[in-house]
């Protein structure tokens, strides 16, 4: 690490609670994200206090931490999704590119299709394989035609390792597929609109070992093209997927680091317990 | 060998399990009992109004002979030419036996006060007939009609019944030459309203239905989604909003008449509309039926999972093309139901009706949404209301073409909501 770096790295930030500040290395050089002094309220409660994190280009980073804690809560605030939710309130600053995401002038149509988004449950459209993987793509013009449309979608059933399964019944209900295909169609349907940064809230939760592979394995190859933020709770899984952890708990970013340091290491007490399955 | 512990919860169990399978049982007993006694009501229903309207679809026709003269009947003069005196001789032709003034006009009342009218027509239709000797059948006098039908005592003394002692043998004599015969009442599902039962027909009011409700549909339909729509997917949730679903909620259970004063008030009275037609017929059911539509569409948006939204707003889809894309063809089968609970009961509606003027009288058959019209509900109200023993199958037969109408549009809507529903 050269000395500009060490520097970043060491930075820790002012929290409230003097022993919930945040540990590790939470910023990077050269940020596709950056997220400061973020604060989440619920009405009146508070789900996410004053974090601060920035997610770098290319890489994957797994946010774990106890049930409850905030992490889809933090992850529904990079791509705004949490306007969708009654009452509750965003503050801080969050930079995609430089460009600040929650400034009220921005369109939150252009900004979801360049931070995609996959949900915890599979939720395919209750239409055709096709259309579903489509969908993205029609509505922000990406095709000029119907052989375009149909090389994008090709190109993301293929990156989501869907393609072979599928390839002869494009035309019947994505709703149709079995559990992991269908979390694999909402990739595909994610990745179908070229997005830079993918969010993912627990992808594989509801699959089993072998979906679970091809998932991790699709995810390790779009980090050539995407920054991922993944949310899970298999530690295992982070460790095979991420370059970086952030922990959180209750609403708090305790620990950010590289993953291997993280888990070999960890700097915080509240960290060390939980990946020692002391707590949660 | 040593015995199997015994589970304590197991024993627990068992013994409640009687009980709640007795209460199973008699819920089930109840469930079968309350369908079976409404099934029982439904059969009564048809039944009652089946076995007294079936007799309106048949109709009595005399035969009578008659000579177009080419000296009266000319094509320029059809209106202002003698067709009652044409059916008049034809009657004393058969009947040469009867000359006393008295007689001459009850053996006239045998036949419709509609027949001159209808040689008029056929004659209007095909000027060959003119200068022809012609056999035709025209429609009986509705005593006739019942007397045939055997509505008329004919063992009842002469005073107490509508056809005398002497109209009875002719009659008789007609029937004996073949000159009286039953067939299928065309005249009823083709003709409007009459003062004679023997020429009323359900046409007018059907069509009067339609266009009403027409209008309604393609008001209430479009503004009731538009609203439910609105109010769920876009409104902001405060105060304001929680009052109009209030009042909305309110507003659907309004006495229907309320809404006719309304329409009075408002459409006729304010905008000068002209009364008694479908237009504001319709206006009024509009109004009427626009909360229960609203209600039944926020219901139905309401059951669309919000997962499906998320995905849609997750790729980048504008609000409005996640309503329009993904929760609209969810709900629109929710919507079509409530839609078609809130027609049937526009289509049933009289009250409201009568307040703005759909109860007149009106022979003719509506052509547009600003003829003057009644409706289905309405004509058998007033049917009903008539004094002559034939009004009552006319009720019930109308009464069944009510329903059969009712039939066809939840029809229409089952098929489209089959039409649109989306498989999960
Ligand atoms: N829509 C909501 N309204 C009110 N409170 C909410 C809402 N969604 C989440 N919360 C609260 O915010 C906190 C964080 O929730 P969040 O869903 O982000 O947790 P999480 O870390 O994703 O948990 P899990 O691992 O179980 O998914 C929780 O205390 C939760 O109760
Ligand atoms: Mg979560």
């Amino acid at each position: 690490m050269s000395g500009k770096e060490e520097i970043l790295s060491e930075v820790t930030t002012k929290a409230l609670h003097k022993e919930r500040e945040t540990v590790g290395s939470p910023f990077v050089e050269n940020p596709r994200m950056t997220c400061r002094e973020v604060n989440v309220y619920y009405g009146d409660k508070k789900a996410i206090n004053n974090v601060n994190i920035d997610i770098a280009r290319n890489e994957v980073i797994a946010m774990i931490g106890p049930s409850g804690c905030g992490k889809s809560t933090f992850l529904r605030c990079l791509n705004r999704m949490n306007d969708t939710i009654e009452g509750c309130r965003v503050t801080g600053d969050l930079r995609l590119d430089g460009m600040d995401i929650h400034d009220k002038n921005v369109d939150v149509v252009p900004l979801r299709a360049r931070v995609g988004m996959v949900f915890q449950k599979p939720n395919p459209f209750p239409k055709s394989i096709f259309d579903n993987v489509a969908y993205g793509p029609k509505i922000h013009g990406l095709a000029q035609n119907k052989a375009e449309l149909d090389e994008i979608v090709e190109r993301s059933l293929k990156k989501a390792g869907l393609w072979d399964e599928v390839k002869d019944r494009l035309t019947q209900p994505g709703t149709g597929l079995s559990g992991g295909q269908q979390q694999r169609l909402c990739i595909a349907r994610a990745i179908a609109v070229s997005p830079e940064v993918i969010l993912m809230d627990e992808p594989c939760s509801a699959l089993d070992p072998i979906a679970t592979a091809r998932i991790e394995e699709l995810i390790a190859e779009l980090r050539q093209h995407y920054s991922i933020v993944i949310v899970t709770h298999s530690m295992q899984q982070a460790a095979r997927v991420s370059q970086r952890t952030a922990y959180f708990h209750l609403g708090d970013l305790i620990e950010v680091g590289m993953t291997d340091r993280v888990f070999t290491n960890p700097r915080h007490q509240l960290t060390e317990d939980y990946i020692t399955g002391r707590f949660g | 060998m040593d015995q199997p512990e015994k589970n304590p919860t197991i024993d627990k169990v068992n013994r409640g399990l009687k009980r709640r399978y007795r209460a199973e049982r008699r819920f089930r007993i109840l469930g079968a009992t309350a369908i079976l006694t409404a099934l029982c009501f439904l059969f009564l229903l048809f039944f009652s109004i089946v076995s007294s309207g079936y007799k309106a679809f048949e109709k009595t026709f005399i035969q009578i002979e008659v000579f177009f003269d080419p000296a009266e009947f000319t094509n320029e003069n059809l209106a202002a030419a003698n067709f009652p005196g044409l059916i008049k001789a034809s009657m004393n032709s058969m009947f040469p036996e009867v000359t006393s003034r008295k007689d001459k006009k009850d053996l006239y009342y045998l036949i419709s006060p509609g027949a001159s009218f209808q040689l008029m027509k056929q004659v209007k239709n095909n000027p060959a007939l003119i200068g022809q000797k012609e056999l035709i059948w025209v429609a009986a006098n509705d005593d006739v009609d019942m007397l045939l039908k055997g509505n008329i005592d004919r063992t009842r003394p002469e005073s107490e019944r509508r056809i005398s002692d002497k109209q009875l043998g002719w009659l008789d004599t007609l029937a004996h030459d073949g000159k009286i015969k039953k067939t299928f009442n065309t005249a009823f599902f083709t003709s409007g309203d009459s003062r004679e039962p023997e020429l009323a027909g359900i046409w007018g009011a059907t069509c009067g239905s339609f266009y009403t409700l027409l209008i309604t549909l393609s008001l209430s339909f479009p503004i009731g989604v538009a609203a439910a729509v609105y109010l769920e997917e876009f409104a902001p949730k405060n105060r304001w909003t929680d009052i109009i679903e209030v009042n909305i909620n309110n507003l659907a259970a309004v006495p229907s008449i309320v809404y006719g004063l309304l329409g009075l008030a408002v459409f006729i009275n304010f905008f000068g509309m002209p009364r008694s037609t479908p237009l504001v017929g319709g206006l009024v059911l509009t109004l009427m039926t626009l909360p229960i539509i609203i209600i039944a569409s926020r219901a139905s948006l309401k059951s669309v999972p919000p997962s499906i939204r998320e995905a849609a707003l997750g790729i980048g889809a504008s609000k409005m093309q996640m309503v329009a894309h993904h929760v609209l063809p969810l709900a629109l089968p929710g919507m079509l139901t409530g839609t078609i609970i809130g027609m049937a009961h526009a289509l049933g509606e009289t009250a409201p009706l009568l307040m703005v003027g759909m109860v007149a009288f009106i022979v003719d058959i509506p052509h547009g949404f600003t003829d003057p019209a009644t409706v289905l509900p309405v004509q058998i109200y007033l049917w009903a209301d008539s004094p002559e023993r034939a009004f009552v199958a006319k009720t019930s037969a109308a009464i069944m073409v009510l329903l059969a109408f009712l039939f066809l549009m939840n029809a229409a809507a089952v098929l489209l909501r089959k039409r649109f529903e989306i498989k999960w």
